[in-house]
């Protein structure tokens, strides 16, 4: 099967007056249609970005996409006119934020904000439209779809707006869904509604999803295939299955044991020792080594490229390189 | 009652609401509506909800940064909101408290030495230079070190932050310490050393807490008994083990269900509980849940279940049970 999106080498940096940040530094993965792509990492380690460029949406004069290719639809997203991406963004490819109290309008009612991408995108008139937006409330388990169009985000919950925001995104029909941490700022039985609604909008138009998260708990329910990033590079990367049972890299087996887990307690979490390295600060090296447990000495001075593991894994790890023993 | 470090008998905390030019009170919010729950002296106790289930006023009220508006607490069998403000200033420093978020609770402008110091200088028990040898101190026990005295809060990261934080707290050599979601904030590898800090520090220092959370697998790892609370009322409290093992109340089981676990492929009958948290504002009569409870029956609605003990020190608020 064909890919549906396939990135190639991507590099995102952002220039600030004290260095170059490499928020994301030469990544690629594709995604099939159908699938649940899970991109993990704590905070700062690209995943985010690797989104934003995806869309289109990093912001210059700072940040700019240096190097790499998106290829979607037989097309280069970042070689396209911006008239040309302004067809795909909303119609093809659509995202879902973080903080939906953010992300919508707040002076538009949510029933013309679902309407706009479908009169612009999908040219439906005005009557059209409503009647579809009311439609999509409903099929992202809002009851009372007409008081809710005509009320104002203020007016709506957390969860209800994150919901609305679902709507919007798919309501276009779109073949790739983008959530960035969609569920990080909802209570926990309120995330339980939110990925159930966006299971089951998946099932019935078959489009894939890229969702960004650093829950493994999320990932284990919604993913296909998991990406591991650490400082703007993939460590490991992995069918969900496989990665969880059997970690490769260190970084990504300490994840899975420092998550404390409800009936497996222990006297002492394992934890991951130090902290996140200062993207400024980053030499040639595994990023990984000062906070790893079996850092040898090539470990500080190369840096391990992604290479396969086993059947279905990849890992960028000097542990699994025949190079590392041989020296 | 002396046995009890911490005794709150049936608090309550109403908000005002106000409106119109002459700012009238129009109602209230009862962010807290009769809990009562003991804390013994060395243990750790979970208080868990969702957003706006008045956790975090708990805290606040217990440690009378909010003033009550009915019932009694007493630390140490003293009455807190009954004592003047010299006794209470005298007794401020066996309590303290830990915050979410890092970034917001440290002043800019002032060293993590000073800061760490600084309740020690103001409540008058140490000179400063004795303020700075305990400043070392308490930070060494909190993993960081001597170098980072003389330096700024933008120069650390989350995590040291948080432990800058729980190194205020313990300057002043505290029993009691409420953390209200000090690890929500953190990164999963980085939140695992601060729980295994939270629990080396009670062993070495003999606290004990009240630790405040929303993720009931963080509560599972560190506290000893657990309360569960919506929307102002306790539904639930008792032990780790039976809480875990027997959850009893409707709204604790779809907690326990809603949370996602790192097994792939796993099935597990999932409680969707439907629509949000009503408004504290105009409580659902009754029992509070019974809206978005799958068991609910007739009763639910108009009678509020009393929070009883069913045995072993196991307390729920629920008709069904």
């Amino acid at each position: 099967m064909n890919p549906l999106i396939e990135i190639n080498h991507l590099s995102t940096h952002f220039h600030t007056g004290s260095g170059t940040v490499k928020a994301v530094d030469d990544v690629s993965f594709r995604i099939h249609p159908g699938e649940t792509v899970c991109i993990v990492g704590e905070s700062g380690c690209g995943k985010s970005i690797t989104a934003m460029s995806i869309m289109g949406l990093v912001e210059g004069p700072h940040g700019k996409v240096v190097n790499g290719s998106i290829q979607f639809d037989g097309k280069d997203l970042l070689r396209i006119s911006k008239e040309e991406l302004r067809r795909i963004r909303g119609n093809d490819i659509s995202i879902i934020f973080q903080e939906p109290m953010s992300s919508l309008n707040p002076v538009i009612t949510i029933g013309k904000q679902i309407m706009e991408p479908l009169m612009i995108h999908q040219r439906l008139s005005k009557k059209q439209a409503y009647a579809r937006a009311l439609e999509l409330i409903e099929l992202v388990g809002i009851p009372r779809a007409e008081q809710i169009a005509e009320s104002y985000p203020h007016q709506l919950s957390g969860g209800m707006l994150q919901r609305i925001m679902i709507a919007i995104a798919i309501s276009c029909e779109p073949k790739l869904l983008i959530a960035d941490e969609p569920t990080t700022a909802l209570d926990v039985t309120i995330q339980a509604q939110v990925l159930e609604t966006l299971r089951q909008s998946k099932e019935q138009s078959n489009m894939s999803i890229m969702l960004i998260t650093h829950d493994l708990g999320v990932v284990a329910e919604m993913a296909d295939y998991v990406i591991v990033m650490y400082a703007g590079k993939i460590v490991e990367e992995g069918e969900v299955t496989e990665l969880f049972e059997r970690p490769k890299h260190p970084y990504t087996q300490g994840l899975l044991r420092s998550k404390p887990i409800i009936g497996q307690r222990t006297e002492e979490l394992f934890s991951i020792p130090g902290q996140v390295p200062n993207p400024l600060e980053l030499t040639e090296s595994c990023y990984f080594h000062d906070r790893c447990d079996s850092c040898m000495d090539i470990c500080r001075t190369r840096q391990p490229e992604l290479k396969q593991v086993s059947a279905s894994q990849r890992a960028a790890c000097w542990l699994y390189e025949e190079e590392a023993q041989h020296e | 009652m002396s046995e009890h470090l911490l005794e709150v008998r049936h608090l309550k905390k109403y908000f005002p609401i106000t409106a119109g030019l002459l700012n009238r009170t129009v109602g209230h919010v009862k962010a807290v509506d009769d809990i009562s729950l003991t804390i013994q002296a060395g243990e750790t106790f979970g208080l868990v909800g969702e957003s706006g289930s008045g956790k975090s006023t708990v805290g606040r009220t217990i440690l009378r940064l909010h003033e009550k508006t009915d019932g009694e607490v007493l630390f140490k069998g003293m009455p807190i909101h009954e004592l003047s403000k010299a006794e209470m200033s005298k007794l401020r420093p066996q309590m303290q408290l830990i915050f979410q978020d890092p970034y917001s609770s440290l002043n800019p402008r002032i060293r993590i030495g000073d800061a760490v110091g600084e309740a020690l200088v103001n409540h008058g028990l140490a000179t400063k230079e004795e303020a700075r040898e305990r400043a070392l101190d308490v930070l060494e026990a909190c993993g960081l070190s001597s170098y980072h005295y003389s330096r700024f809060p933008h120069e650390f990261s989350g995590g040291q932050r948080q432990r800058i934080g729980i190194a205020r707290a313990l300057a002043l050599n505290p029993d009691f310490i409420i953390a209200d979601e000090p690890v929500s904030a953190l990164d999963v590898s980085i939140q695992a050393q601060i729980i295994n800090l939270f629990k080396k520090l009670q062993h070495t220092r003999g606290l004990t807490y009240l630790f405040i959370s929303h993720d009931l697998s963080v509560v599972e790892h560190l506290c000893n008994r657990i309360g569960v609370m919506y929307l102002g009322s306790m539904m639930e409290m008792a032990s780790r083990d039976e809480l875990f093992s027997q959850p009893l109340h409707p709204y604790t089981k779809a907690l326990l269900s809603a949370i996602p676990v790192p097994v792939p492929k796993l099935k597990r009958e999932r409680i969707v509980l439907k629509g949000d948290i009503p408004s504290p504002a105009n409580p659902p009569s009754g029992c509070k849940f019974h809206t978005r409870c799958p068991y609910a029956v007739s009763r639910c609605k108009e009678e509020i279940p009393e929070f009883r003990n069913v045995g072993g020190d196991h307390f729920v608020a629920c008709h069904l049970v």
